[in-house]
């Protein structure tokens, strides 16, 4: 509710000194942010218009969902003015934005818990799935790119665009499945579906629920490496993904960079051509790359919905499909907010690295 | 990619008719343009795979009943669950449907989703765009802003809250996936109005008197196409790829329908003894995705060769 609010006071006065103060040098920081904020409050406000309406056109009347329909009308109708549906639109909608900011998605029907108490328990498995995920499309998507930068047109170069194409192309759910049939039931190299083989349950205390981070806490090595074994699958094909777009972007990046004069005045310089490449021209797209990262980042955290399916990680995409056959639209769209949000802070914080990093965007 | 014209070649032949400098139509001019695309297309061996592939999608959707040994739906319950082999080239699902005939007749439903997206989203984008784009303003502003809110949502969980609202079912998950990818063809459509905006021959129809409709719509609208259409072409694979997993999810279309997604949901039960059954249409769903990215890439490449 109130960073609602001082998102658009800020803004507002952004605006106003907009023509004093853009110089030769851009407007200041202060009203460059006010802006961001802005544009963060009013994404954030459309998304929960969104949510809101889709609540309000599901088939599903959300009052015979509570007193089930052999419930007097009178207790109908008391349940209906309870949950305030009998306001005008406008008025609903601002009671739900009011409630959703101060982090009350209402209560679950499934697990007759508050919604945002399930997210909190179910969000960090997602969160350890697609940090390792995009690890792992980091470490391997970075020096692939600048390598099929440097090598362009030559074999290298095609091997890596094949294998990214391919990678945009797998149904990830698809190569889940085949993954466990050859990992986990034919070789046996890793664990099966879920977190943790059951009777390594509840051994390590939860603190961050991060369970390879709980694991090394109290340095209980034999759990960390049940936990690693049944998270390289889902992360390695999570992260496979991320490193398709990671290699394609960082290759792109770098052909800009390596076609420019300054590049030429290195090597005239005599410079070896590693350091050309890394630190010249690597150093230079930095900026860029950021942002791509934390876009894969956020595009992991929702495409892990159909990586926890198969993988029956208990995850928050598996809590969102779960409650949506349940119709329990409360999850659902408490789901939805959490992962948007997450969308939203992470296209925000790479607006923010961009101009930490960058002199020129300050 | 354009099929011989039947008109006159004139002198030298189709070839130097096509490539001609001093085209005497509109229609020649097109072709010839298209030629010189074709003919850039042609030096890609990954592209020319992309567009065998895509084809062969079409073919197969087209002909479906012919080329599958039976319906889609015909069950031999003595037959189930074989492995692939001569009878059934890819095997049977727990009900002795053959997978071949189901996959074939799946492209149907494919093809389907993936025009029914196409119809959606890209009048739309270009509506959105180019009106922001072409009366700039407190318009473009506003029509930029909610283009920028719906960038910013996360596709298959509004998909999904979507479908769940609507109901499970393909309309509904074309209509969640609409929702969910029209913003970028705005943004490429509004792009492009801006730098056409100042154009003479823009200029030289207001002029003569033409309003603003008939500008977007006659001389704006067709030359966004080219971009509009290769972002569609790269964009399919990721349509196929979200229908086949709110299929996969129970969400798409449903279980009796043979779509590739909702196949692999079913096969997911036999896995570890018939592999086959979740396997096979993973790879035909693999396969075109991979058609589509691969001629997507090469066509990006023909218009604009700085970005490959």
């Amino acid at each position: 509710m109130s960073s609602e609010t001082r998102g658009t006071a800020t803004a507002g006065q952004g605006l106003g000194r907009r023509g004093l103060a853009s110089g030769r040098y851009g407007p200041p920081l202060l009203v460059k942010a006010g802006r961001l904020v802005f544009s963060v409050a009013l994404t954030f406000l459309g998304l929960t218009c969104v949510t809101f309406l889709i609540g309000r056109v599901i088939p599903i009347d959300p009052v015979v969902a509570i007193v089930g329909n052999r419930a007097t009308a009178e207790v109908y109708e008391r349940t209906r003015l309870e949950l305030g549906l009998d306001r005008p639109l406008y008025e609903q909608y601002w009671i739900y934005l009011t409630s959703t900011l101060q982090g009350d998605f209402g209560r679950s029907v499934l697990t007759s818990r508050p919604v945002l108490e399930d997210i909190v328990r179910f969000f960090p498995a997602t969160l350890e799935l697609a940090t390792v995920a995009t690890l792992i499309g980091v470490l391997l998507g970075v020096p692939m790119g600048v390598l099929a930068a440097v090598k362009r047109g030559r074999w290298p170069d095609h091997l890596i665009r094949v294998f990214g194409l391919v990678g945009y192309s797998v149904p990830v759910f698809w190569l889940g499945l085949v993954g466990l049939l050859v990992f986990y039931a034919q070789l046996g190299w890793v664990a099966g579906p879920g977190r943790l083989d059951i009777y390594y349950d509840d051994i390590v205390p939860t603190v961050s629920g991060l369970i390879l981070l709980d694991a090394l806490l109290v340095w209980d090595l034999e759990v960390f490496g049940n936990a690693l074994s049944h998270l390289v699958l889902p992360a390695g094909i999570l992260g496979y993904f991320s490193l398709a777009y990671i290699a394609r972007m960082t290759r792109s990046f770098m052909l800009d960079q390596l076609g420019q004069e300054y590049i030429i005045t290195a090597r005239v310089k005599g410079l070896s051509e590693a350091r050309v490449v890394w630190r010249h021209a690597f150093g230079c797209i930095l900026v860029p790359l950021i942002t791509v990262i934390a876009l894969s980042y956020a595009y992991l955290l929702e495409g892990a919905v159909l990586t926890e399916t198969v993988f029956a990680w208990p995850g928050l995409g598996r809590y969102i499909t779960q409650s949506l056959f349940n119709a329990d639209m409360n999850a659902v769209l408490g789901g939805t907010i959490v992962v948007g949000s997450c969308f939203i802070g992470l296209n925000l914080l790479s607006d923010l690295l961009y101009q930490v990093v960058d002199p020129r965007a300050r | 990619m354009s099929g011989a014209p039947l008109s006159s070649t004139g002198q030298g032949g189709l070839r130097a008719w096509l490539l001609s400098d001093t085209p005497r139509s509109r229609h020649q001019a097109r072709l010839g343009r298209l030629f010189i695309g074709w003919l850039a297309l042609q030096r890609n061996p990954l592209a020319l795979a992309g567009l065998a592939i895509v084809l062969a999608l079409l073919a197969m959707a087209l002909f479906a009943p012919w080329i599958a040994g039976g319906p889609a739906s015909s069950q031999d319950l003595e037959a189930r669950l074989l492995p692939p082999g001569a009878a059934h080239w890819l095997g049977t699902d727990e009900l002795g449907r053959d997978i071949f005939d189901r996959i074939v007749h799946g492209s149907r439903i494919t093809l389907y989703i993936v025009a029914l997206v196409g119809v959606i989203v890209v009048p739309l984008g270009l509506l959105v765009g180019t009106t922001a784009g072409y009366f700039g303003g407190w318009l473009d502003t506003v029509l930029m802003r909610v283009t920028d809110i719906f960038l910013a949502f996360p596709r298959l969980i509004l998909a999904l809250a979507f479908v769940a609202a609507l109901g499970p079912g393909i309309e509904n998950a074309v209509i969640a996936i609409a929702v969910t990818s029209w913003p970028p063809y705005a943004r490429i459509a509004r792009a492009e109005t801006i730098t056409l905006r100042q154009s003479e021959f823009i200029m030289a129809a207001r002029l003569q008197g033409a309003s603003a409709l008939r500008i977007l719509y006659g001389h704006v609208m067709p030359l966004c196409l080219s971009s509009v259409i290769v972002r569609l072409t790269l964009d399919m694979a990721g349509i196929i790829l979200t229908a086949a997993g709110l299929g996969f999810l129970g969400l798409g279309a449903q279980p009796p329908m043979p779509e590739w997604g909702a196949m692999i949901s079913t096969g997911r039960q036999f896995l570890l003894d018939q592999w086959w059954v979740a396997t096979m249409p993973g790879i035909a769903i693999f396969v075109v995705s991979l058609g589509f990215n691969l001629l997507g890439d090469g066509l990006r490449d023909v218009l604009d060769p700085k970005s490959a």
